[in-house]
């Protein structure tokens, strides 16, 4: 395959994309194009959502209607109303802090777990059974305990945000350094390398594309954290948790279902951005960007 | 040990002094199995030893043991193990660092200034014949030039030593046999000394001016050739009588040594 039609190479700017993706030596079409007709997928399932919505919807009763709200009723109540998508956003804005704080403290306690399980062989036996522990453990059932050791506050909601997008980070990061090429390591120790030195020039870049994997999870992981801590832990400014128990209890579902709507929006928001970052980062030489 | 001979090419001009010596070596892994027995030769700048045997008969443990990777259980090796080279069987470049990067690695590790390590890469690069790919990642490479670029990288040291480890054995025939050429171009233009190991009894003959054939386990020298083409050496020395009457006797030894 080497030809490519002249029509592919019309406008200036894709040809450039496409050269700098695809530099091999061998002569490919460029893979980055995606032809209009490979985005008709997006619509068609937004359109068979919309219309399930709706077709469930008529099924309700009249009276219980309130409980599946029609969707043009959340776009004009919810989204449109300037009171309410202010309530909407300003929580929004709040929830985004705490996962971005709950997800920075986890890259970076998860990170230096990482490293020392890496080190240390004893300390990742010792540490590694409590890792999984700590992913399994119910959340619902500590959340009492987390409440008498923590209060009611920002520190508390974190803890639950870190507790659930912690886990990720460390495992993949070992996963990532313990995979460099045997090969790699002789040559290091053959000329003298320092374990810092294998560190940073060997087994850190090693483990950036799983890395970045962890990455796109906690940050999913960590908004997640953050709306499930707000919900537990009621005081305090509202978030996005605090508005989804306070539209559930005033019996504002449509309310309430823009509210869970922006929620999984900024759940999408952090994850395409890892991708994106990952995609900026491994471009030139790892395999799996560019996909 | 970094000026090259002067003068005549000839072999006669091999250093006395065995820059590379193995004293009745042997290997006895942890679990009882006995690799190596009783191996003895050495090698001097100027000559071109390579070991061809049977799979899993110990050769890539000779070069660990010869770099210190591994130690033997039994005799001793004598090296400095400073001037070593060592060539992979996989080139092993580092994918996230471009060519220019990968073969400044070990200058890098020694630390190195970064414009002399620039220069030496640059000389690296160019005797290679990757000129106008330094930039280039290892993923956009053939397997020919990543095997070329982990040469240029360990030249970059100017070794004395030089082991390699079946380095051309993942590649084709027409990319090895052109590898095999500029290899010996940087051997007669560098005369280091070298002990190569490889599957390919043609790849032995044509490099060496020793071919040294191993047995199964235990891995021992059961035969011991003599090559005697000058350097360099035209690509057609393949074809020559003499050439294919040496690839013969290798050929036997080493089926003897299958049994």
């Amino acid at each position: 395959m080497t030809a490519v039609a002249p029509s592919e190479l019309d406008r200036p700017g894709d040809a450039a994309i496409a050269a700098e993706a695809v530099p091999a030596p061998v002569t490919t079409v460029p893979r980055r194009r995606r032809p209009l007709t490979a985005l008709w997928p997006m619509p068609v399932g937004f359109a068979l959502i919309v219309g399930m919505w709706y077709l469930l919807s008529a099924r309700l009763e009249p009276s219980r209607r309130f409980l599946l709200p029609w969707p043009h009723d959340v776009v004009t109540n919810g989204f449109l109303n300037g009171e309410a998508m202010g309530e909407i956003l300003a929580s929004g804005w709040l929830t985004t802090k705490l996962a971005i704080f709950g997800l920075l403290v986890s890259i970076i306690m998860g990170g230096a777990v990482g490293v020392l399980m890496y080190r240390f062989k004893w300390y990742e036996r010792m540490t590694f059974p409590y890792l999984v522990a700590l992913q399994a453990v119910p959340i619902l059932a500590i959340s009492p305990l987390l409440q008498i050791a923590f209060g009611y506050g920002f520190f508390a909601k974190s803890v639950v945000c870190i507790i659930i997008s912690f886990f990720p980070i460390p495992t993949n990061l070992l996963l990532g350094m313990k995979s460099v090429d045997r090969g790699m390591l002789d040559l290091f120790d053959l000329h003298g390398a320092s374990w810092t030195t294998k560190l940073r020039k060997l087994a850190l870049p090693n483990a950036l594309p799983s890395l970045f994997a962890a990455f796109r999870i906690s940050a999913g992981l960590s908004v997640i954290g953050a709306i499930v801590g707000e919900q537990f832990f009621q005081k305090g400014d509202p978030g996005l948790g605090q508005r989804l128990t306070q539209y559930r209890t005033l019996i504002e579902y449509e309310r309430l279902y823009a509210c869970l709507i922006m929620s999984s929006l900024l759940g999408i928001v952090v994850f395409v951005f890892f991708g994106w970052l990952s995609n900026r980062v491994l471009r030139s030489w790892h395999e799996s960007a560019q996909h | 040990m970094t000026a090259p001979l002067s003068g005549s090419a000839g072999l006669s001009l091999a250093d006395p002094v065995p820059l590379l010596g193995f004293h009745h070596v042997g290997m006895t892994f942890p679990d009882g199995t006995v690799a190596l027995e009783d191996v003895s030769f050495e090698v001097r700048a100027g000559e071109f030893v390579t070991v061809v045997g049977p799979s899993g008969c110990g050769k890539s443990t000779l070069l660990r043991i010869a770099s210190g990777l591994t130690n033997a259980t039994g005799g001793s090796v004598s090296v400095d193990r400073a001037s070593i080279g060592y060539v992979f069987q996989d080139a092993t470049l580092l994918p996230w660092r471009t060519v220019q990067a990968n073969v400044e690695l070990l200058a890098e590790l020694h630390g190195v200034a970064k414009a002399e390590r620039t220069r030496k890469a640059d000389d690296a690069i160019a005797q290679v014949g990757l000129d106008g790919h330094a930039g280039k990642f290892p993923k956009q490479l053939s397997g020919g030039m990543r095997m070329r670029a982990s040469l240029a990288r360990s030249l970059v040291l100017d070794p004395s030593v030089f082991l390699f480890d079946e380095p051309f054995g993942a590649l084709d025939e027409i990319t090895r046999e052109r590898l095999n050429d500029q290899l010996l171009d940087l051997f007669v233009a560098k005369r280091f000394a070298a002990l190569f190991i490889t599957h390919s009894i043609y790849e032995a003959v044509f490099l060496s001016t020793r071919v040294l054939v191993m047995s199964a386990r235990p891995g021992r020298i059961v035969g011991d050739f003599t090559i005697p083409f000058d350097y360099p050496r035209s690509p057609d020395l393949r074809f020559d009588a003499h050439f294919s009457e040496l690839t013969g006797h290798v050929s036997a030894a080493l089926r003897g040594a299958h049994a």
